[in-house]
């Protein structure tokens, strides 16, 4: 998928003030948070479970070949097979190859979020080939001919009222007076419009929310069932997931999934958990003819040697979306690419260039609530730091901040002139604001001023005050000058 | 409802028992700049909670709006002056959790790696005894009964490095109401009010956007004072309190605790009733 970071501000300004993705985004605060915040308290042992999570994800990643190697035997083992891709290129042309291959004019797909980093359904619509989601959310979006705007609801950016006229102008073949005034409704029409696609897809493509090295698995967890149809009906399964979803054991996917649905949905389980191992075997009631696994890389090497390595725990939970205040604010789709809120912030830079996407990792206020629910408590905002780091480094940031950075720097770190030059300043404006004791404007600093007032400073220095009442010997406070 | 607010009476002499632990005051540079009053009731707690405290000359800003932009060579050279400062305290305490937090838990990251090794375990040295005010009234000194007297209700924003690096949570609360205030609790209590230092004047749209959504959540309790731990917040929630044309009094927590009202609140606010402080 185009990366379109780079309009994050222009994007931002649109977001904020539109109504309808002000409404969406209440399902936020009115649903997925509190039914986190009521699993976990349900559940005693989750810190633990988290620490135990975070063990496995570590030990995974410092012997990742070796598991990696050991899931690719068990698939062959089991009658399928393994294709490893280091792009975004070789991973779409080889997608395209194994449909050719199984002669596939038709797909059907699970919700992938890595599918959507190679811009799969583009490439494959532009060879011929037609992909289908089934996923709800996806379905919509498709109609509609949007991206996702979150990881696992990807039409979250969407009220009811929006999603009833996709599909009153793209269902036209249905009596136009039917009832869809309810989401079971809307519901319901969608599963019907799928059905009959299930079993006329040559190939089903999905994503894998894990590989399991000992047993050459893949898992995925859908809510709608719709997974279970698009891999089971197909004669052939394509796979395609990035290399950090290998775990080692079938244990630690039990680990995983009490932690994945809990800090997802609230959840105990998600509905449906299904494991493929390899094409149907004789005496199987069903199943795919040929079974393939298409691992990508996709700049996922690079950073597991970098800074952002903690990064490769994340298991696209998405709590630390939800639980986003800026992601509130201006929904998924203003970030510019596939994975969005405090994750995305980290993860566009890291696969998709920092250059491409400077505002990302600056636009948050480092308030840490998406590191406090994080059940791999990957530490976001340090991440983000470290790519603003990265930034300074390259001279990536504007030269009007550097400037402004190093004069003001130079200033505090001389305490006694800086406390000269504030004090000339703060009580100038003290007295500037008057009875008002705010601004509403303020030159430098409009971007404050455009949504609240500036306060005005009491007037008088701290220091002054309390010197003045310490009757300080002459000349203390001269005596940083030197340091 | 009615505010009345008492002050301290006479303000004793720094004590001068032998066993009083020292403490350094952080002061922060919003508050030296913009808030004095805060400053001076920080001290005022300190030393009615039997501190000996001193105010190192040598401190000017924490070196977060540098650290947090990414610039390391800024940030340290506004670290540096303070290292030595606080040597001979028992406890360095800051009344604000995002400057605390910085002491606490970034400074040592901030004189990691090439820093010199002095640097480095001066940094150590401070991030072990650096305190949150509220937080160190009650953890530390055991206080259960601050000077102030409030009758009034008082909402307390938590401020995210308070709630979440510093672990402040209970400790305002308590004070607060033993104050006799009525204490409320915002809806959204735990979430972001936007300001986030740099942040709030590079991304004033986002900013502008939680901002407004506390803004709103304060105003739903109605309540007669706004009070937080760090000024940044207030300052923040109080410009669009203001923008919004609400009159809410917005005050840092060491003003109510020590029952100094006598500057007018952060921003455009009114107290609500006569207040019956006497003259500084
Ligand atoms: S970063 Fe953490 S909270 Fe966010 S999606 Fe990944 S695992 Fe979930």
């Amino acid at each position: 998928m185009e990366v379109s970071s780079e309009n994050f501000k222009a994007n931002v300004e649109t977001a904020v003030v539109d109504d309808n993705l002000k409404g969406a985004m209440g399902k936020l605060t009115g649903a997925l948070r509190p039914n986190r915040a009521k699993a976990v308290a349900g559940l005693p042992e989750f810190d633990a479970l988290r620490d135990h999570g975070i063990a496995i994800k570590m030990h995974t990643l410092d012997h990742i070949d070796t598991y990696l190697e050991q899931f690719e035997a068990n698939v062959v083992a089991n009658g399928g097979h393994v294709h490893w891709c280091a792009d975004e290129d070789s991973a779409r042309q080889t997608i395209l190859d194994l449909c050719r291959q199984h002669d596939v004019k038709t797909v059907t797909k699970g919700k992938s979020m890595v599918t959507e980093e190679l811009g799969l359904n583009a490439f494959l619509d532009n060879h011929g080939i037609l992909p289908l989601e089934t996923d709800l959310g996806e379905y919509i979006i498709q109609l509609r001919g949007e991206s996702p705007s979150h990881i696992i609801a990807p039409a979250t950016h969407l009220q009811q009222h929006q999603i009833k006229e996709t599909f009153q102008s793209a269902h036209t073949h249905l009596d136009a007076d039917r009832p869809m005034d309810t989401a079971e409704a809307l519901t319901e029409e969608a599963r019907q419009e799928l059905r009959e696609k299930y079993g006329a897809a040559d190939a089903g493509i999905t994503g894998a929310n894990f590989m399991i090295a000992e047993t050459g698995s893949t898992i995925i967890v859908t809510n709608e069932g719709n997974g279970d149809l698009t891999q089971t009906l197909a004669k052939t399964h394509i796979v395609v997931a990035s290399m950090e979803k290998i775990l080692p054991t079938m244990d630690d996917a039990g680990v995983m999934l009490r932690l994945l649905a809990r800090s997802a949905t609230g959840q105990e389980m998600s509905v449906y958990t299904t494991l493929s191992s390899g094409p149907r075997r004789q005496g199987d009631l069903d199943g795919p003819d040929a079974f393939h696994v298409v691992i990508v890389d996709n700049g996922r090497s690079k950073m597991l040697a970098g800074s952002e390595r903690e990064m490769l725990r994340c298991i696209r939970c998405s709590a630390c979306l939800n639980h986003c205040p800026v992601y509130a604010s201006i929904g998924g789709h203003a970030y510019g690419w596939v994975y969005s809120g405090p994750m995305g912030k980290v993860l566009t830079p890291s696969l998709a260039g920092l250059e491409q996407a400077k505002d990302l990792p600056n636009a948050s206020s480092f308030c840490g609530k998406c590191e406090e629910v994080c059940p791999m408590r990957i530490p976001l905002p340090k991440l983000m730091r470290n790519l603003r780091e990265q930034q300074t480094e390259q001279k990536m940031t504007p030269l009007k901040q550097r400037v402004a950075l190093s004069l003001w720097s130079a200033l505090a770190s001389r305490p006694w002139l800086y406390r000269k030059l504030t004090g000339l300043m703060t009580r100038t404006l003290a007295r500037l604001a008057g009875k008002r004791r705010v601004f509403s404007w303020m030159p430098m600093i409009g971007e404050w001023t455009k949504s609240r007032d500036l306060v005005a400073p009491e007037g008088g220095s701290f220091f002054d005050r309390y010197h003045a009442r310490t009757q300080p010997i002459k000349g203390a406070d001269h005596d940083d000058r030197t340091q | 409802m009615p505010a009345a607010t008492q002050k301290t009476p006479a303000r004793p002499k720094k004590p001068s028992s032998p066993k009083a632990p020292k403490v350094g005051l952080f002061v922060t540079c919003l508050i030296d700049a913009m808030r004095p009053t805060a400053g001076m009731a920080s001290v005022e707690l300190l030393e009615a909670a039997g501190c000996d405290v001193i105010v190192p000359t040598a401190q000017s800003c924490c070196g977060q709006p540098a650290w947090n932009s990414g610039d390391r060579t800024a940030a340290r050279a506004v670290a540096t002056p303070f290292l030595d400062a606080f040597d001979d305290c028992d406890y360095v305490v800051v009344p604000s959790g995002s400057c605390g937090g910085m002491l606490s838990k970034h400074l040592v990251d901030l004189f990691a790696d090439d820093a010199p090794p002095r640097h480095r375990q001066k940094a150590l040295e401070i991030a072990a005894k650096t305190h949150e005010l509220t937080s160190f009234l009650v953890d530390i000194m055991g206080v259960t009964s601050p000077p102030g007297r409030y009758q009034g209700k008082v909402a307390y924003h938590d401020s995210c490095s308070s709630l979440r690096e510093m672990k402040v949570k209970d400790q305002p609360r308590q004070l607060l109401a033993a104050t006799g205030a009525e204490v409320v609790d915002l809806d959204h209590a735990d979430t972001c009010c936007g300001f986030g230092g740099t942040f709030s004047v590079k991304y004033g749209d986002i900013s502008g956007a939680m901002v407004n959504d506390k803004a709103e959540d304060v105003r739903a309790r109605e309540p007669d004072v706004l009070v937080a731990g760090d000024l940044g917040c207030l300052m923040n929630i109080a410009g669009r309190l203001s923008r919004l044309g609400s009159d809410i009094a917005v005050r840092h927590v060491a003003e109510v605790l020590a029952g100094d009202l006598s500057a007018a609140p952060i921003g455009g606010g009114q107290d609500d009733a006569p207040s019956t402080e006497e003259s500084r």
